[in-house]
């Protein structure tokens, strides 16, 4: 899934500058599973703004809906009349989601209350960490479904390099050696071959080094034509 | 002989070499890198010339290269995978070759977050093994990484950049069981010669010699030990706790903490250090990385008897 942080209070109260009238969207799918952009983080957000709010003596009005899903047109269409009414939209979604809003509502200021950090999984209780790179050209299968990409602080293909310690990035010891992750899985798979295996250059041209990305399915196209 | 580079020529005559590093300045002063080629000079049969290491902005391991080489002393390019993408590292690699460069040293590259701009967007489009590879081609096959021949148009003549290709392996990284792998992975590549990481811990040290050895490697690839003179107990300290993939030795940190002049004990350490890996089968050379303390390298290789060079 997608995974977010709010953005600091401060930064969010800048962004509101004059408006008199704010609405909050949430979205009830990736962020609120990591607890950045849900119903409930929408409610403590906006809390925290109408308490600060109050203590600059300002006067805004700050309201709350959270749709199912934000980067879908008919879920976001449900809250048309509360978009309209509102001066601005500060949106707790990806920044997909950010970005449905302002294609569907064009004349509405639609701002971000979180940072889109990246794509992967609950790890633990109040851990969430990455795990796929969207390089659009998987080669999980070489790797002991161990990505490198996402994994490897300098996303090597043939890791580790010499900064690999106790099972640790040099990077930081509260990163794990994406390689070692890898060694120790193909190990398990009884896969230790595949390390004498020389990857060749990737083709970041699938990735986003090739410019906005697209998929497109031509049997959906010629059926809409038709 | 394949790039003709003395180095090259040392090594494939058989004879023990010895390099040295050659860091650059953190500015545009030509003196620094003069002064240092002057004091290296006939001391060393090459210099490495790091790039932007620890990923501080430093003059250009091209452009000091160049100035070294002006200075009458062979320089090692050093590249790193972590600033360029594969169109910048085949563009300098021809510039550099053009220049009179006759050697390079492919490498990984720190982490930008060790550098003085951590916020800097990394490249790693290639990695070392796959840069190692794209200059093997270039010299061999005589084409860019694309498969052009590198040639100017059809008409003109092919003009490829000889160079004689190292790289570097850390024997002392995690895990350990992988590192002489890495090295035959590199060896493949297209590897010449390898300069190690800095050893202090001679036992793991020889314990991948032994594994090297093994597997034949040193017979496909010139293996240079590195060395690194340490002037005080504070800088091992600093590394053991610091510096990732690196094992240093309580007992040496205890032998630099009693001794009475710090400095003479780094010289007497990498000295005796420089007879124990002439001992070991495999190892063709040495390689001292005197970081900012280029001075000490004439009275070390001077000790171990290693002059004059030939």
């Amino acid at each position: 899934m997608i995974i977010a942080e709010r953005k600091p209070l401060e930064e969010i109260l800048s962004m509101i500058g004059q408006a008199r009238s704010v609405l909050i969207a949430g979205c009830a799918t990736c962020v609120a599973d990591c607890m950045a952009g849900g119903e409930r983080e929408v409610g403590i957000l906006a809390s925290a703004l109408r308490i600060a709010q109050r203590q600059r003596n300002g006067d805004v009005e700050f309201v709350e809906a959270t749709v199912e899903r934000q980067c879908e047109r008919e879920f976001i269409d449900r809250i048309r009349e509360l978009v309209e009414k509102a001066d601005i939209v500060i949106s707790t979604a990806c920044g997909i989601g950010v970005q449905a809003m302002a294609e569907r509502y064009g004349t509405k200021p639609i701002y971000p209350g979180v940072n889109t950090r990246f794509l992967g999984l609950r790890e633990e209780e109040g851990l969430w960490t990455e795990r796929c790179g969207a390089c659009g050209d998987c080669t999980l299968h070489l790797t002991g479904g161990v990505c490198p990409v996402a994994r490897c602080s300098k996303s090597l293909l043939n890791g580790p390099c010499g900064g690999s310690t106790k099972g640790k990035c040099e990077v930081s010891d509260e990163i794990d050696c994406g390689w070692q992750l890898i060694v120790d899985r193909l190990k398990a798979l009884g896969q230790l071959d595949l390390l004498e295996v020389n990857i060749p250059p990737k083709n970041w041209a699938s990735g986003r080094h090739g410019g906005p990305r697209k998929v497109i399915k031509k049997e959906l196209r010629d059926e809409k034509r038709k | 002989m394949k790039a003709g580079s003395n180095l090259e020529r040392i090594l494939t005559e058989g004879k023990f070499a010895v390099t040295a590093e050659l860091g650059p300045p953190k500015s545009a002063d030509a003196e620094v890198i003069r002064k240092k080629a002057d004091l290296l000079k006939g001391k060393v049969d090459a210099v490495n010339i790091t790039d932007n290491q620890t990923a501080i902005v430093r003059m250009s391991s091209i452009g000091a290269a160049k100035l070294a080489l002006d200075k009458g002393i062979e320089p090692i390019m050093q590249m790193v995978c972590r600033d360029r993408n594969r169109i910048a590292m085949q563009s300098d690699i021809l510039g550099a070759y053009a220049l009179g460069i006759r050697n390079m040293l492919c490498l990984t590259g720190d982490h930008q977050k060790f550098g003085n701009h951590p916020t800097a967007k990394n490249v790693f489009d290639l990695d070392s093994m796959q840069l190692l590879d794209m200059v093997k081609r270039m010299r061999d096959n005589k084409t860019f990484m694309c498969g052009d021949e590198i040639r100017n148009s059809k008409k003109a003549p092919v003009v490829e950049p000889k160079l004689f290709i190292g790289a570097a392996e850390n024997p002392f990284a995690h895990p350990y069981e992988f590192r002489a792998i890495r090295l035959a992975k590199k060896v493949k590549a297209g590897a010449d010669f390898i300069q190690t990481q800095c050893i202090f811990d001679l036992p793991r040290f020889k314990e991948w010699m032994k594994e090297v050895v093994d597997m034949g490697l040193h017979e496909k690839v010139f293996i240079l030990a590195g060395l690194m003179p340490i002037k005080s107990p504070k800088t091992l300290e600093y590394m053991k706790k610091n510096v990732a993939g690196m094992s240093i030795p309580d007992a040496l940190v205890e032998r630099m903490k009693g001794a009475s002049d710090p400095k003479e004990e780094g010289v007497k350490f990498v000295v005796e250090l420089i007879q124990e890996v002439k001992q070991i089968e495999g190892i063709r050379g040495v390689h001292i990385m005197a970081v900012e303390w280029e001075e000490v390298v004439p009275t070390i290789v001077e000790r171990a008897g290693l002059l004059p060079r030939p």
